[in-house]
């Protein structure tokens, strides 16, 4: 019963910190757009970043990122930046204990319900954007990131939340483990595509009209983002595809049937057709860019309508939020 | 489709080239046309959508196949929509022909794609790296750097460092031409090709495979032949052979409920022990049923999927001989298992009986009338309606053993008009008004849904989907690209070394600090050193 409680308030504090993480970033770009800055967007080589980085491959061209331009002239910018920065390695902390200390308080891992799997996707969400930062330094995604950060453990805490319990007959499976920590980590990735899909698109309808100002003014260019993005929805498309077969397979121990049509496992292959629809349209004439980003948005939609909305509004086998 | 895609990538340097020739006037014409729209990356990113849209109100609207129960609940309450929904296929989303339209023509338009392109493939396979082009100055990444004069075995090394990156390497007298990432296309190929398999393999389960489901009273057994399953269903190419002698025998069945605060009534274990008879004369073997360990016999699996209550009851009739006894299963209505059922006792003299009856685990009787509050039997009990008529003429015909068919009975009522209700607990027996006869309740059993199935084809679809899944992954992270180097002469005693790069797939980063970095690399000669 401790585990339980000091795993709570891990999380209820890493909210907290987070939301104060996000301020930090949102006071950092309001510090950087009263300097009037008018120099040009930092243009570092983002290498060896994404799909290659989880993968662990060597980066090429290391050297090349140390002779980036100064990211920032104003002390003060800096300043909230690396507060934010400091904050939200203190939230993730805070996440990670959260998460490990529920683990303890269930006796099992801690993917038994809706709760236990968004402060877990959250530790991954913002895991990847720490050692993005630490590797290529993408700090302009700290707002973005927090944001999702203090959103998702927020509503774990708050609307998700369920005390520690065992897990029903169904459960007791390694595919539990697999399926789940797949479909965690391609959520993730799916995440933070999406919101530089979003980014995406807000910093080329600057660059179309020539206002980039602001915080869009310390973003990479569009084509860059567009890069990045495409590179975490390449990750976790193949991994998707894996926690879907992978759900089919423990659907075939569990159920004595691969695939029946469940509201889960329907919106799961749709949000699979969606990014499958945007890996396609990124490699054809007059769909990249815009079109294939808002094809992204779309997809990202409906992995949380699929992750949310299924689970709370629809009955089917996989109603297991608890709430 | 991705034939397409690779004439339209306006990455691919061989370049869109639009193919002058017009279609033929007539039929032939006509089809060519068809053909090459349906497998146009366009059509294909429009079908995947169409797909993805298709799919939505199969998860919304309830569906015929998976509850039966609320599609006709769907229909009572909506009685203009239901009819239309009906109609057009809204109940079995998953098997109406515009469904099925979508996902066949997106399967054609993925075969019309690949054939083409594994021909091309085949060729490009133990194609050489292009020529080197005249001007590396035009490639997106390129570096030059001054070599010494009598450097002259550079080519040679760069060769050996090109290889050392796993590229495919000629060497020309004065250049080196280099290329890899040939696998991506080959990921990309086999992954549509995994999609294609995938679908037969669940095309042939679901021609062979059969799947039915059959409720077993603890205690009692089922026998693997048709008359067993309560429902059933089949592919086209199966048939009653096909179906394995055996037999299983549920002895026990474990199930145990939470009991703590937290969701309090989730089931935590199910665990049925039964005994398997391979076929009749095989030497039985016990083995443990539970949830996500299914039985194995033969090629056909045995899931416990269900369960349920059974009340033992026994019908007196009027002149005091039984007319029923035994277990009747019960269905559940709710997670507390308050289950619903009918006791029919057609014997029964002079007149038969029938009862609608309500079996509650752990009854409470409150102003919302009889229901559980637990799914264990805590305190169970039976609440029953009273039906009776003359008896009925035996014709053989199936009826519904869940649900009673009132024609020809009456509701028994008391003096002043209200039906009968009974209410029994365990143990207690209770004589109906007027003589009609008594009713007790002997003790429950619980039972359990089995569900007994084949899917031949799973094997292959799985094998297809690891195949898919890796394909998937080289296509993806495999990036081609092509290097070229060549050696020109520069200020009088002095050649320059020109190093040039180009992405095949543009999400690949770091080739313009390769390049840089080959051309320092080439740039020392090992023996510089000492020379200097």
């Amino acid at each position: 019963m401790r585990y339980e409680y000091y795993s709570n308030l891990a999380l209820v504090s890493s909210v907290v910190v987070y939301v104060l993480a996000m301020f930090a970033h949102a006071a950092e770009w309001a510090a950087a757009r009263r300097t009037g800055q008018t120099e040009p967007a930092t243009t570092r080589e983002l290498v060896g970043v994404g799909a290659a980085d989880m993968r662990s491959e060597p980066v090429e061209g290391r050297d090349h990122v140390s002779v980036e331009t100064p990211p920032i002239s104003s002390p003060r910018v800096e300043q909230f930046g690396r507060m934010g920065v400091a904050l939200t390695i203190i939230g993730f902390l805070l996440s990670v204990t959260g998460v490990l200390l529920r683990a303890l308080a269930a006796q099992r891992a801690p993917w038994g319900n809706m709760f236990e799997f968004t402060i877990t996707a959250m530790v991954f969400i913002v895991g990847v954007y720490l050692i993005m930062l630490w590797r290529t330094g993408i700090r302009w995604l700290g707002l973005p990131v927090t944001l999702l950060a203090a959103v998702g453990n927020g509503l774990a805490v708050t609307v998700f939340y369920v005390a520690v319990a065992p897990l029903v007959p169904a459960l007791h499976s390694v595919w539990f483990l697999i399926h789940i920590v797949a479909a965690a980590i391609s959520g993730a990735a799916f995440n933070v595509g999406g919101v530089m899909s979003i980014l995406y698109l807000i910093k080329r309808r600057a660059e179309d009209r020539g206002a980039v100002r602001g915080y869009l003014e310390r973003l990479p260019s569009s084509r860059k983002i567009d890069l990045i993005a495409y590179r975490f929805l390449a990750f976790a498309f193949p991994l998707w595809t894996f926690t879907v077969v992978a759900g089919a397979i423990w659907a075939e121990y569990a159920w004595g049937r691969y695939w029946g049509w469940d509201p889960k496992e329907t919106w799961a292959l749709v949000t699979w057709v969606i990014y499958a629809g945007y890996l396609h349209a990124r490699s054809t004439a007059g769909w990249r860019g815009t079109r294939a980003a808002v094809i992204a948005i779309i997809g990202l939609a409906s992995f949380w309508f699929n992750f949310i909305g299924i689970n709370l509004l629809v009955s089917g086998l996989h109603s297991y939020a608890g709430i | 489709m991705t034939a397409i895609k690779a004439r339209e990538s306006a990455a691919d340097p061989s370049g869109p080239t639009p193919r002058p020739e017009l279609p033929r006037l007539g039929w032939r014409g006509g089809l060519r046309y068809l053909w090459t729209q349906l497998t146009s990356m366009r059509t294909a990113l429009i079908l995947l959508f169409a797909l993805a849209l298709a799919a939505i109100p199969g998860s919304l609207v309830p569906q015929r196949r998976i509850s039966p129960v609320r599609v006709s609940d769907f229909i009572n309450e909506h009685p203009t929509l239901g009819p239309i929904y009906d109609k057009i296929g809204m109940f079995s989303v998953y098997s109406s022909p515009w469904f099925s339209a979508i996902y066949l023509l997106l399967f054609v338009s993925l075969v019309g794609c690949i054939i083409p392109r594994v021909g091309v493939y085949a060729k490009a396979i133990r194609a050489r790296p292009p020529k080197t082009p005249r001007n590396l100055v035009r490639l997106p990444a390129y570096a030059h750097t001054d070599i010494a004069d009598g450097d002259h075995d550079v080519l040679d090394r760069a060769a050996v460092a090109l290889r050392r990156r796993h590229y495919r390497v000629d060497v020309y007298s004065d250049s080196v031409a280099a290329e890899r990432g040939y696998l991506r296309e080959a990921g990309n190929l086999v992954f549509h090709i995994s999609l294609v398999i995938l679908l037969i393999g669940v095309a042939i389960g679901a021609l062979f495979g059969f799947r039915g489901t059959s409720v077993v009273i603890v205690g009692q057994g089922f026998s693997n032949n048709l008359t067993q399953y309560d429902d059933f269903s089949a592919g086209g190419r199966f048939t009653e052979a096909d179906l394995a002698p055996f037999s299983v025998t549920v002895k026990d069945f474990d199930v145990k409920f939470e009991t703590g605060p937290v969701q309090r009534g989730a089931a935590r274990l199910f665990r049925a022990n039964v005994e398997v008879t391979e076929r009749p004369g095989a030497v039985p073997r016990e083995e443990v049923l539970q949830v996500n360990k299914p039985l194995h016999i033969g090629g056909t699996t045995v899931h416990l999927i269900g369960h349920g209550y059974a009340p033992k009851v026994t019908v007196k009739d009027a002149q005091g001989n039984v007319a029923f006894s035994g277990p009747i299963v019960m269905l559940p209505q709710d997670s507390n298992f308050t289950s619903l059922g009918t006791i029919k006792a057609p014997d029964a003299r002079p007149e038969r009986l029938a009862f609608e009856a309500l079996f509650l685990p752990t009854a409470v009787l409150d102003d919302q009338g009889p229901h559980s509050i637990f799914p264990d039997a805590l305190n169970p009990a039976l609440f029953a309606n009273v039906w009776y008529g003359p008896p009925k003429v035996e014709t053989g015909k199936p009826e519904n053993v869940y649900s009673l068919d009132s024609a020809g009975l009456s509701q028994l009522k008391q003096t002043d008009g209200q039906p009968v209700r009974i209410a029994l607990k365990v143990g207690d027996g209770v004589n109906l008004p007027d003589g009609k006869g008594s009713i007790q309740l002997d003790g429950w059993v619980r039972w359990v849904k089995l569900q007994i199935g084949d899917t031949p084809g799973v094997p292959i679809s799985l094998i297809a989907l690891g195949f898919a899944v890796a394909g998937l992954c080289l296509s993806l992270f495999v990036r081609p690209r092509r290097v070229w180097i060549r050696v020109r002469d520069g200020e009088p005693g002095h050649r320059v070394l020109e190093v040039g790069g180009l992405d095949r797939a543009d999400a690949r980063a770091g080739l313009t600090d390769d390049v840089a970095e080959l051309a320092a690399q080439l740039s020392r000669r090992p023996e510089e050193v000492s020379t200097t």
